[in-house]
């Protein structure tokens, strides 16, 4: 179902605004009526926003005893009807792998922002990148989104919210403490500009009602408690009647259709962007913050005389196969650029093998890496 | 053939259970239906909440909005519901090891809040589900499956945790005790705020062959009768004479404000 936001969460204007607080005020224009949290750096100005913001829209905030319990009450919250966000960082995405694996086994939508964190303290970093992928337990398919700026922290966050309703599955904001504490321009549009995407609910009677069936885009409708649908929840192998069942035949349809909801829907949850990739014969590939001096190294290369381009991944996972493919197809060169000690640099190897040559561009100190420190990874190539 | 009038509150299709014969679990789903029925509760405002073990099947039969599958988390969940949808009934159905091990910091924090929720716990002193091993209630000196040579350990008294943390509601009954305990489930069902009924029950085929040397159900059940005192006889004992003893009775019934969350004090700010 797509509406247009409410007005009244929304601050429509151009802000001077820190990266976690865009990420609030994201939530809030994408309806988000239901926040809990527990405190960790560097992602607390998200839960002190959503904690004097919550009441002002009538949703509700709480600050739970630990990370389970936010991440649950977002299961419990968003099932009584709530659309739900719990913000965290690395550390504490940790403890919520359990509820994560829940949700998305039980289909119940919500928004885990993880800002993240290293050295144990809010110290630059993108190494949370393969936990987000693999870190809950059975078997899943994620939808990731890096924000690259205050910006992007704030579309970002509605459009995990539109894809969390839409698929029914948690959607996770992977910022980073570069980011979120950061201020910069944000712009927020009118209420009218904001598109929102609300999860399909039954269209017929609780009787006639089989709550496991999808309709489209292997979706079935999601009823709120308390609407006479009395359906069992539970992460356990469930038929389409939500009768527990543990028949192979049950259990295997069941994830398929649970993981097909994602890779049958690649084209509309996956995003990307090009720079400078038209006539591009060594291609940087990164995703979040990186992609700012990414950006740079490639202008000052251009500058240079060497062709280089920039494929930034906006959706982190699924991986954009498609999108790394055709570029790597064109050049001669791809370096893989993350601030960490090269984890989805494993995936980019993976899809464009064969196709190019692949290096890495990694650091893992704490720092992001400098427009030089790109620019000379791809001189070194260009040679 | 006339069907059992409760029946109607039970899932279509949902029987037979898959407890063991004379399991004490089954026993509280039939208290619990009794104790809806005498205050006829609405079964489409009711969410029924289990974590894992047997105990948290029991929701699996109650046809109401179910949630299940997670262990130690039901408490959480029943957090999340409350505070957006307060016109909704929850109630928990927790063993004592999603209470009171894996949980346990949870239901604390629930009965300091007040919470707005019923917890019906099922102690069946270990883990049965998975085959017997020692839980945080099991009394000392047992022998459980990963206690061969005897429980090191004291029991935790998970009425007296929550009177401590703040529950407004709290009764200790057993299986044996049948009566008051669907009396006692019926209390907190009307209560408004956290309440909690502990009902002491018998797992035949775990605790009872490992830690009594019995797997009759009727043996395990007069054990508990044994080890039973009431409250008024419990004053007159010491610690130490009270030690291996279960304490019965309605403890706690009282009135105090409920968990409402943060959106209260914002709006009496605004008046």
């Amino acid at each position: 179902m797509q509406t247009q936001a409410d007005s009244k969460r929304i601050l429509t204007g151009t802000h001077f605004m820190l990266g976690n607080w865009a990420v609030a005020e994201g939530a809030l224009a994408a309806g988000c009526n239901f926040f809990a949290g527990y405190p960790i750096t560097p992602a607390n100005e998200i839960s002190e926003r959503m904690s004097e913001r919550m009441p002002q829209v009538d949703g509700s905030f709480l600050q739970a005893e630990d990370e389970l319990c936010a991440v649950y009450a977002l299961s419990g919250a968003a099932l009584a009807g709530a659309k739900v966000m719990t913000a965290t960082a690395s550390a504490g995405y940790n403890y919520m792998q359990e509820g994560i694996g829940y949700a998305i086994a039980s289909e119940i939508p919500m928004v885990i922002v993880d800002v993240q964190r290293c050295r144990g303290e809010n110290f630059a970093t993108q190494s949370d990148v393969m936990q987000m992928r693999w870190g809950a337990s059975g078997d899943h398919e994620m939808i990731v989104l890096a924000p690259s700026s205050v910006q992007e922290s704030f579309d970002l966050t509605i459009r995990a919210f539109n894809l969390a309703e839409k698929y029914r599955s948690v959607a996770v904001v992977m910022s980073e403490t570069t980011i979120a504490l950061m201020r910069e321009k944000l712009v927020i549009p009118d209420a009218q500009n904001i598109d929102i995407i609300n999860r399909q609910k039954p269209s017929v009677p609780p009787g006639e009602f089989i709550p496991f069936r999808a309709e489209k885009n292997g979706v079935p409708p999601l009823p709120e408690f308390g609407e006479g649908y009395r359906i069992i929840h539970s992460l356990n192998p469930h038929d389409e009647w939500g009768g527990i069942a543990w028949e192979p035949d049950v259990f295997e349809k069941l994830y398929d259709r649970i993981t097909g909801k994602i890779t049958n829907n690649l084209d509309d949850i996956i995003q990307t962007e090009g720079f400078f990739l038209d006539d591009a014969n060594i291609a940087l590939i990164a995703y979040g913050s990186e992609t700012r001096p990414c950006l740079e190294a490639v202008r000052h290369a251009r500058d240079n005389g060497i062709k280089a381009g920039l494929l930034k991944l906006i959706t982190v996972w699924p991986v954009a196969e498609k999108q790394i493919r055709a570029v790597a197809g064109q050049v001669d060169t791809v370096l893989s650029v993350e601030m960490n000690i090269g984890k989805y640099a494993h995936e980019v190897e993976r899809v464009c093998c064969g196709y190019c040559k692949v290096g890495r561009v990694t650091k893992n100190r704490g720092m992001i890496h400098t427009t030089a420190e790109i620019y000379r990874a791809l001189e070194e190539v260009a040679k | 053939m006339t069907e059992n009038p409760l029946r109607k509150y039970l899932r279509k299709g949902a029987l037979p259970h898959f407890f063991c014969s004379g399991c004490g679990a089954a026993q509280t789903l039939n208290y619990f239906v009794r104790a809806a029925d005498s205050i006829n509760l609405d079964f489409d405002k009711l969410v029924a909440i289990g974590g894992v073990g047997c105990t948290a099947r029991i929701p699996i039969y109650l046809d109401a909005e179910v949630l299940h599958g997670v262990h130690g988390r039901t408490l959480p969940w029943a957090t999340g519901i409350n505070l957006h949808k307060p016109e909704l009934k929850v109630v928990i159905f927790a063993g004592d090891g999603d209470a009171a091990a894996i949980g346990g910091n949870h239901l604390i924090q629930a009965a300091r809040r007040n919470l707005d929720v019923t917890v019906i716990l099922v102690n069946n002193l270990n883990f049965a589900m998975t085959g017997g091993q020692v839980s945080p209630t099991t009394p000392a000196e047992l022998k459980t499956s990963t206690t061969p040579y005897g429980n090191p350990e004291k029991p935790f008294d998970l009425c007296k945790l929550v009177i401590a943390a703040g529950a407004t509601f709290v009764s200790r009954w057993s299986t044996a005790k049948p009566m008051r305990a669907i009396k006692a489930i019926k209390g907190a069902l009307q209560h408004a705020g956290f309440s909690m009924v502990e009902i002491v029950c018998q797992c035949p085929t775990y605790f009872g062959r490992k830690a009594i040397s019995s797997g009759e159900p009727i043996k395990v059940l007069e054990w508990i009768k044994d080890c039973s005192v009431t409250e008024k006889e419990a004053q007159k004992l010491t610690d130490e004479e009270l030690s291996g003893f279960f304490v019965l009775g309605d403890f706690v019934n009282k009135e105090k404000p409920v968990f409402e969350g943060s959106s209260v004090n914002y709006r009496k700010e605004g008046e």
